[in-house]
């Protein structure tokens, strides 16, 4: 890897996903502009911002969802847009708000997919397996789309991710229509997953609180640029500037009057 | 009741063509429609056009339709050659098609448009390619509203292929239009049960298709496409043991005159030996086209029809003059033999009732000029389209207060219910006699002769035995013959009786029988 990256030069040459002045315009409409930025190997990397500061835009220039107006994302040191896209697509998980299963094909064969169009069959032990992964009953390979919870749903969704063996994990708002017990639940079991079978993963999220609790390093966007490049210890320190604290502040003001009504106890 | 009963189940050979065009019609829908639907769904311009054009399709009458490819076809002929059929199953299917294609492509491009982006977006995200997403998501998620677009075009299409009858594509229509000209009802109930019968089959065994697919039940969709595949390949069996190339294919238009005549010509060809089959209800302007072309063998036409519909002349040289003329442009313009003139006239003559005339003093058309601004004048469609109207208008300086157009049938009773007060009437129409009507005479003779001939096509105009057949029928038929013949299929109490009965009678009454 020749290229550097502003964000983090010392760790260039484990990044699995390297941004090179990316930018993205629609018509006059800057969605991400310039960003550099590096994402190593084995790190969970969370993109926080405000709706519309370009978090979802960035990521899906990584699977070419999006393509970049100018600039380069490089996978595995290879420029995205140079590479057979269906190729790059089945080595990269992808997990996102609208889960997308397929209403037509059974669980099973929705988690099989991936495989399947690259020519191999899924045994139904690693189908089994892959359910047991995201803590579903293995019978569920059966069922249509359509009976199950939207919980259980997005945790079939993340089973489809990982069935390829990506080699990363891209998560768009994966929990953001889940109910908060769900959501905190499927939380942990995606961190857990991703020190198990040793992931490399990146998630949108617009929940600071969230971002600070799974992920190891988190980008700040605001108006399609990085704004803060921190560790969720340096943001709780107060560093980031102004945009990266005005998140912060949201849950910890949160949790601080939930901390004093509980002192006062009384709730009125 | 069992009358008709016995009608539908004579009806076998229609039903079998009525089903084969609809279906042909529909695949050939799909076969455009489907590409178009997945092309439009990639692209906002492409299904603002076609979508805007499958509308426009729709709002032409099916009957116009039908009619349009007849000149279309025609003029590609200079591209594919003189055998491409003009009339028949060729314009029939592709007008039907463009009508089926609105509605498979409106749900085509509503399916694709509403399907959940997020499947969409997943399918490209586990490295589906262009082909893989439209084979494994789009087809089948898009499947049960393209079904349903189906059913619906399925039940238009088999209601519209009854038109085709009038461009000479036998199927469902005949018994339809044969019965309203000849007002057998039988015929036309038998017509309607018959058409409306196959729609619901159809609309059935689609919607199963359709619940299949929704339901993901291969049982389902298996079963309802096993009884379609069925039916169609019945009816394409039931065919494929019909007509060939030798038989001789007689015409008549849309009154009962012309089914009369189609009868007897028919009888004595079969019993020269040829085989015979008939194209009944063409619409007037579409027989001598199809005649040129040979798309049909023999048809009678009328001396005054074909001099301002096919020679464009507006003037009138005289009865015998007009038919010499007619004879040798026929001849050379088109390679049509005019085997001859039958005898009789059928001619535009204007009818009043008895009571009506005596009452506004009326025996001739000059005496109606004062009175026909208080008159209404009933024609049938063409009549008022005609020069001969033009030339009986300018001749008398009449006015009248209102001009209604009827079909034939209906005009006869529009005069006997007061709904018109004038008719322009056919010289040789029996409900004349019957209703005692009176014909105004035509002292300044604007009307030009209609006599009835005998018109061969080039395909059989130098075949011998035909001539041979058809020759004793040449000044044969007189007048009041034609006319009670006429009257014993118009009728409308048990004394009507059949166009081929009709045919036999008249047969005997002009002693040609053996």
């Amino acid at each position: 890897m020749s290229q550097t990256s502003q964000a983090d030069p010392a760790d260039n040459r484990q990044a699995i996903v390297t941004f090179e002045r990316v930018e993205r315009r629609y018509d006059d409409v800057v969605a991400v502009g310039g960003v550099d930025c590096a994402v190593q190997a084995g790190s969970f990397l969370a993109l926080v911002g405000a709706s519309g500061s370009g978090k979802s835009t960035l990521l899906k220039m990584v699977n070419t969802l999006v393509t970049p107006s100018s600039g380069r994302v490089l996978f595995a040191g290879e420029d995205v847009t140079a590479m057979r896209q269906a190729q790059l697509r089945r080595r990269i998980g992808y997990v996102f708000q609208g889960i997308g299963l397929f209403p037509h094909f059974r669980v099973g064969e929705n988690i099989a997919i991936g495989p399947r169009l690259a020519g191999e069959t899924l045994s139904r032990a690693r189908i089994a397996e892959l359910l047991e992964l995201v803590e579903l009953d293995p019978a569920m390979a059966d069922r249509m789309p359509d009976e199950l919870s939207g919980g259980q749903r997005q945790r079939v969704g993340v089973a489809r991710a990982l069935a390829g063996d990506p080699e990363l994990l891209l998560m768009d708002e994966p929990f953001g229509a889940l109910d908060p017990i769900t959501r905190d639940a499927l939380g942990d079991k995606v961190r857990e997953l991703h020190e198990r079978l040793g992931l490399t993963t990146v998630m949108v999220t617009h929940d600071m609180a969230e971002a600070l609790l799974i992920a190891d390093r988190l980008l700040v966007m605001d108006s399609g640029r990085v704004v803060a490049d921190e560790v969720p210890r340096a943001l709780l320190a107060g560093e980031g500037g102004d945009i990266a604290q005005g998140l912060v502040s949201v849950p910890r003001q949160q949790a601080e009057r939930l901390a004093r009504l509980e002192a006062r106890g009384n709730p009125a | 009741m069992s009358e008709i009963g016995e009608i539908i189940l004579g009806l076998g050979d229609k039903f079998a063509a009525h089903v084969v065009l609809a279906a042909s019609a529909i695949a050939l829908g799909l076969v455009v429609a489907l590409p178009l639907a997945v092309w439009a769904s990639r692209s906002q311009t492409v299904s603002r056009i076609t979508l805007g054009f499958a509308s426009l399709v729709q709002t032409i009458p099916a009957l116009a339709l039908l009619a349009l490819f007849f000149p279309i076809l025609l003029s590609l002929r200079s591209v594919f050659g003189e055998d491409l059929p003009t009339l028949g199953f060729l314009p029939a299917l592709l007008a039907l098609s463009l009508y089926a294609l609105l509605p498979i492509l409106r749900n085509a491009v509503t399916a694709q448009a509403n399907l959940d982006p997020g499947v969409l977006e997943a399918a490209d995200s586990v490295g589906m390619t262009a082909a893989q997403k439209l084979r494994l998501v789009e087809a089948p998620l898009a499947a049960p509203f393209i079904m349903a677009g189906i059913r619906t075009a399925s039940v238009w299409t088999i209601g519209a292929a009854t038109l085709s009858t009038t461009i000479g594509q036998p199927g469902l229509g005949d018994p339809i239009f044969a019965g309203l000209q000849t007002q057998n009802w039988a015929l036309v109930l038998a017509g309607c049960i018959a058409s409306a019968g196959l729609a619901i089959i159809a609309d059935a065994l689609l919607g199963l298709i359709e619940r299949g697919f929704a339901k993901r039940n291969r049982w389902m969709y298996g079963l309802g496409a096993l009884a379609v595949a069925l039916g169609v390949g019945s009816a394409l069996a039931y065919q494929a043991g019909g007509e060939d190339e030798e038989t001789i294919v007689i015409a008549s238009k849309q009154f009962s005159e012309q089914y009369i005549l189609a009868r007897l010509i028919g009888d004595r060809l079969e019993e020269a030996g040829y085989d015979v089959s008939y194209r009944d209800g063409l619409g007037s302007a579409v027989v001598h086209n199809a005649l040129a072309s040979s798309n049909i063998d023999i048809s009678i036409d009328y001396t005054g029809t074909i001099w301002t519909n096919q020679l464009g002349r507006t003037d009138n040289p005289g009865r015998e003059a007009m038919y010499d003329t007619i004879r040798e442009w026929e001849r050379e313009e088109n390679d049509i033999r005019v085997l001859g003139r039958l005898g009789f006239e059928n001619a535009y003559a204007f009818a009043m009732r008895e009571d009506r005339a005596r009452e506004l003093g009326v025996t001739s058309l000059t005496d109606l000029e004062p009175v026909a601004p208080q008159l209404t004048v009933g024609g049938d469609p063409e009549f008022f389209e005609r020069p001969d109207w033009e030339a009986v208008r300018e001749a008398y300086g009449l006015r009248f207060d209102e001009e209604l157009n009827f079909s034939p049938t209906f005009m006869y009773n529009s005069l006997r219910s007061g709904a018109a007060d004038v008719i322009g009437a056919y010289s040789s129409d029996g409900r004349i006699a019957a209703d005692r009507l009176r014909i105004l005479e035509d002292p300044l003779e604007a009307l030009p002769s209609y006599d009835a001939m005998i018109m061969l096509a080039p395909s059989v105009a130098d075949e011998e035995g035909v001539i041979r057949a058809l020759e004793p029928l040449i000044g044969a038929i007189e007048v009041e013959d034609m006319r009670e013949a006429n009257f014993s299929v118009d009728r409308e109490d048990e004394k009507k009786v059949s166009p081929a009965v009709a045919a036999e009678r008249l047969n005997e009454e002009i002693g040609l029988s053996n």
